[in-house]
């Protein structure tokens, strides 16, 4: 299996190398016959790929121990279910992982592209079997090769990180890389269309689900990684600005603001360069992500960041930043505006001032993020940027984000008049005073949640009554009941009522977030029968009675688990329970540190979240750690809130509205119509 | 009173322990295997709870390379093995009387300005700080005369204006549709 993995890895290489290089001669030649070589060797690339990844599957689930990565990452007690994702719990393994699904997606893209946009696929198929043969290369030269054979063959592996034993690392990994590399689209799309010089709309109408889907996969990923990090790794949060984070989160973040201003070139002509150059930046930012994360010059409590691979990614970065802004630079020429801005209170500016907030708020992440490199090179000291250093800078920014989500939707394409400012505002800002109302009634002072909810509040007035005017609408036009014309709303015009809903799940998550202040925990250490109290922000008193510790084994480990009984106002709501796991291999040997299993009681309110600490002199007398953390479910409700609004954006079908294109082309628009004729 | 213990009394004490230690053993036995449940813990004392004390070590970075402060690292699985010997370091320079300033003053003595979870806010650091949201005021502010200046070129009427192509009633027509349409 070794053998065929390592024979399928350079046969990618060499069919990766042909793809590119017929790619760009073919189309700058416009020569068919190497058009057509580079899209079948998109074909043959993702078959190379897929064996390599089949032979490594087969190896882990063989247990072929004589392979270095099998050795290191697994152990024949492994649950089934985790051998899957071993593939891509390493270095070696993610690296694979990736350039597979990065050839599956470049040629779907040739498969599915429609006829009008043949002319980028040529350069499509060239960019994205060179990104692919890259990491081809890194895993053959760097050396990252998972078919590496181990000097000797171990009797059992060294088993999974424990933290990786979890259902949301299983899915975490390739939900992120989906949308890392499913960014490789759109970037292609968008160098093609710069290689070309065809530089209408057409390309964003070639790109548009591309983007989509590479934002909805990250988000996704972000989500899972959160709540991974949240059940798991047990400090009782789910967001801690680690580097790895935010490489994930500086792409999200652009990508979003592409989404937002394509609707203006859409629907004015404007932003192309802006837009162009978005869609290059949130591709270079994901090589640049990889870079930070694999090569250690940030410390990060992930794996990957120690070894030499990042080093082969800031080459590849370095070269992919002068290739962008050399043929950027040669076409700025060719992306004028078709349209001017006629008033500043307008969406168009609304957007503009969205995409500087989200852009602003990616090179906060990335300074932060920086900032102990940049000052051990300024000021030669070395500092720590940490959590409360990142909320400083970012929470402000997010809450005026926030404040324009909901301002963006209430103001008129091209011009807004002053009655319609006074009529579009007038229900949203009630609802958001009203909120903030009722909070400083009800004794609430933190200042950032006083703004979260409020500010929350608002948009949701906006949202509220977004839906109720085009429900309103179809129901004096055509006589629907208002929850059909809801739903009409939806099924009709899914890129707008499908981004609503997304502006709903920004609040939710916006709302979780603010719930974080008013977390409470405490420590005890129990017998059993022995009680703790802990007063939540919710207002009740929660106590955790310790029923007793068990022992026994599972498995792939050892599990030591204490059980409590809760009482809210005295009154039995259930019983939690939390474990301390010592993993073993299959000949009983340790193969970790003992690890923790956080009991979680999650409630619309309040989440319970204890944790076993450990024994004191063997006995069950036990040390826990009890933190009530408010509202949290509302930041998974908001993720799940998030994803179907994404997918509404997403799903094929719809009414749209077409308009001619600046050269004669057919373009979809939404609601946009042309209106020189008026002026 | 006497300073001696009487005869009953000493029995009632001795009586008294040993319940004690038999009510512990029995309410607090040992488990099959200590080895399996993680480092043993010693019982958390008021100190462990104390608010003050949590406040200042939320402010200072545990040295695991965790990233975590040292509240937060010691609390999470208890796995750690500097952080249970930086929050002795906190709990003995509070013994002696320290404030939180003073107490993370030592620590910067003795670990350097990356012992803090936020660099001080002096000198270059203020940049750490107050660059993002600067540079956004300032792109805005950029961004606001762009748009002007791009507003006031729209309003320039075209020399060469056509004609609409559209009569007045068909343009009034326009007009009452877009109204409709919601948004």
């Amino acid at each position: 299996m070794s053998l065929l993995g390592s024979l399928s890895l350079w046969l990618a290489l060499l069919v990766g190398l042909w793809g590119a290089i017929t790619g760009f001669v073919g189309g700058a030649q416009q020569r068919p016959d190497l058009q057509q070589s580079a899209r079948n060797a998109t074909f043959a690339l993702f078959g190379a790929l897929l064996v390599a990844v089949i032979s490594l599957e087969l190896a882990i689930f063989r247990h072929d121990f004589s392979l270095q990565y099998v050795a290191g990452r697994t152990s024949r007690n492994l649950p089934t279910f985790y051998l899957w994702s071993a593939l891509y719990s390493g270095q070696e393994g993610s690296l694979l992982f990736w350039a597979a699904v990065l050839s599956l997606f470049g040629a779907l893209t040739q498969l599915f592209t429609s006829r009008r946009h043949r002319a980028y696929l040529p350069y499509v198929a060239a960019i994205t079997s060179l990104v692919a043969t890259f990491f081809v290369s890194v895993m053959l030269f760097a050396p990252a090769n998972p078919f590496q054979h181990a000097a000797f063959t171990p009797l059992d592996g060294s088993g999974m990180n424990p933290q990786l034993q979890n259902p949301g690392m299983v899915f975490h990994p390739p939900m992120l890389y989906l949308g890392y590399i499913s960014i490789t689209i759109p970037f292609a799309f968008a160098m093609a269309a710069l290689l070309t010089k065809k530089l209408d709309a057409d390309w964003l109408v070639a790109v548009r689900k591309w983007t989509i889907v590479s934002w909805l996969f990250l988000s996704i990923g972000l989500l899972i990684g959160m709540w991974w990090a949240y059940v798991e790794l047990g400090w009782g949060g789910y967001w801690a600005w680690d580097p790895v984070e935010n490489a994930a989160l500086l792409p999200w973040l652009v990508m979003t603001a592409f989404l937002h201003s394509v609707m203006v070139q859409e629907k004015r002509g404007m932003l192309k360069k802006w837009n162009l150059a978005l869609v290059l930046g949130a591709w270079l930012l994901s090589i640049f992500g990889t870079f930070l994360t694999r090569s250690g010059v940030i410390a990060s409590v992930h794996s990957f960041t120690q070894s030499p691979v990042g080093w082969f990614f800031l080459g590849f970065l370095l070269v992919a930043v002068v290739a962008c802004a050399i043929v950027y630079i040669n076409r700025l020429p060719l992306l004028e505006a078709e349209a001017n801005l006629e008033s500043v209170v307008s969406r168009e500016a609304s957007f503009l001032f969205n995409n500087l907030l989200l852009i602003g708020l990616a090179f906060s992440v990335l300074w932060g993020t920086l900032y102990p490199i940049i000052s051990e090179w300024v000021q030669g000291v070395k500092v720590t940027y940490g959590p409360p250093t990142f909320n400083y800078v970012n929470i402000p920014l997010g809450l005026v984000l926030l404040l324009l989500t909901g301002i963006g939707p209430l103001i008129a394409w091209r011009r807004a008049s002053t009655a319609n400012l006074r009529r579009q505002f007038a229900v949203p800002v009630t609802v958001g005073v009203f909120a903030l109302l009722i909070l400083l009634l009800a004794g609430v002072r933190e200042l950032g949640g006083l703004l979260a909810f409020s500010i929350g509040a608002f948009v949701f007035g906006t949202v509220f009554q977004e839906f109720a005017r085009g429900a309103r609408a179809r129901h004096r036009q055509y006589g629907e009941s208002t929850g059909f014309a809801v739903l009409q709303l939806l099924s009709r015009n899914r890129r707008r009522y499908g981004g609503y809903i997304v502006h709903i799940a920004i609040v939710l998550l916006f709302v979780g977030f603010a719930g974080m202040a008013f977390k409470t925990e405490t420590e005890a250490t129990l017998r059993p029968g022995e009680s703790a109290q802990l007063k939540g922000s919710d207002g009740h008193l929660y106590t955790f009675t310790h029923l007793g510790i068990s022992q026994y084994n599972a498995l792939n480990r050892q599990v030591t688990a204490a059980l409590l009984d809760v009482r809210r106002d005295g009154k039995d709501i259930g019983r939690l329970r939390t474990e301390k796991r010592q993993h073993v291999d299959a000949l009983g040997n340790p193969t970790f540190e003992p690890s923790t299993e956080v009991g979680i009681m999650s409630g619309l309110r309040v989440d319970l979240y204890v944790v076993l600490a450990g024994l004191v002199n063997g006995t069950e007398q036990a040390v826990f750690r009890f933190t009530i953390n408010p509202l949290v479910w509302w930041v998974w409700f908001g993720g799940f809130v998030l994803v179907i609004g994404g997918l509404i954006v997403l799903w094929p079908g719809g009414v749209v509205v077409a308009v001619k294109g600046s050269k004669g082309s057919t373009v979809q628009a939404g609601y946009a119509v042309k209106l020189e004729a008026e002026r | 009173m006497s300073d001696q213990l009487s005869r009953r009394g000493f029995f009632g004490l001795a009586a008294g322990a040993a319940g004690a230690v038999i009510q512990d053993t029995v309410r607090a036995g040992r488990v099959y295997d200590p080895q399996r449940a993680g480092r043993a813990q010693t019982p958390i004392t008021s100190v462990d709870n104390d608010a003050r004390i949590q406040a200042i070590e939320k402010k200072l970075r545990c040295s695991c390379g965790c990233g975590l402060d040292i509240y937060t690292c010691r609390t999470t699985d208890f796995q750690c093995t500097y952080s249970p010997g930086l929050h002795k370091d906190v709990l003995r320079l509070a013994g002696q009387g320290k404030t939180a300033q003073q107490i993370l003053d030592e620590f910067v003595k003795q670990y350097g300005q990356v012992a803090l979870m936020s660099p001080p806010r002096k000198g270059f650091n203020l940049a750490g700080y107050f660059l993002p949201g600067t540079a956004i005021l300032v792109a805005a502010f950029f961004l606001l005369r762009t748009l002007r200046r791009w507003t006031r070129e729209a309003a320039v009427p075209a020399p060469a204006a056509l004609p609409p192509n559209a009569t007045p009633e068909e343009l009034e027509r326009l007009r009452r549709e877009l109204d409709r349409l919601p948004g």
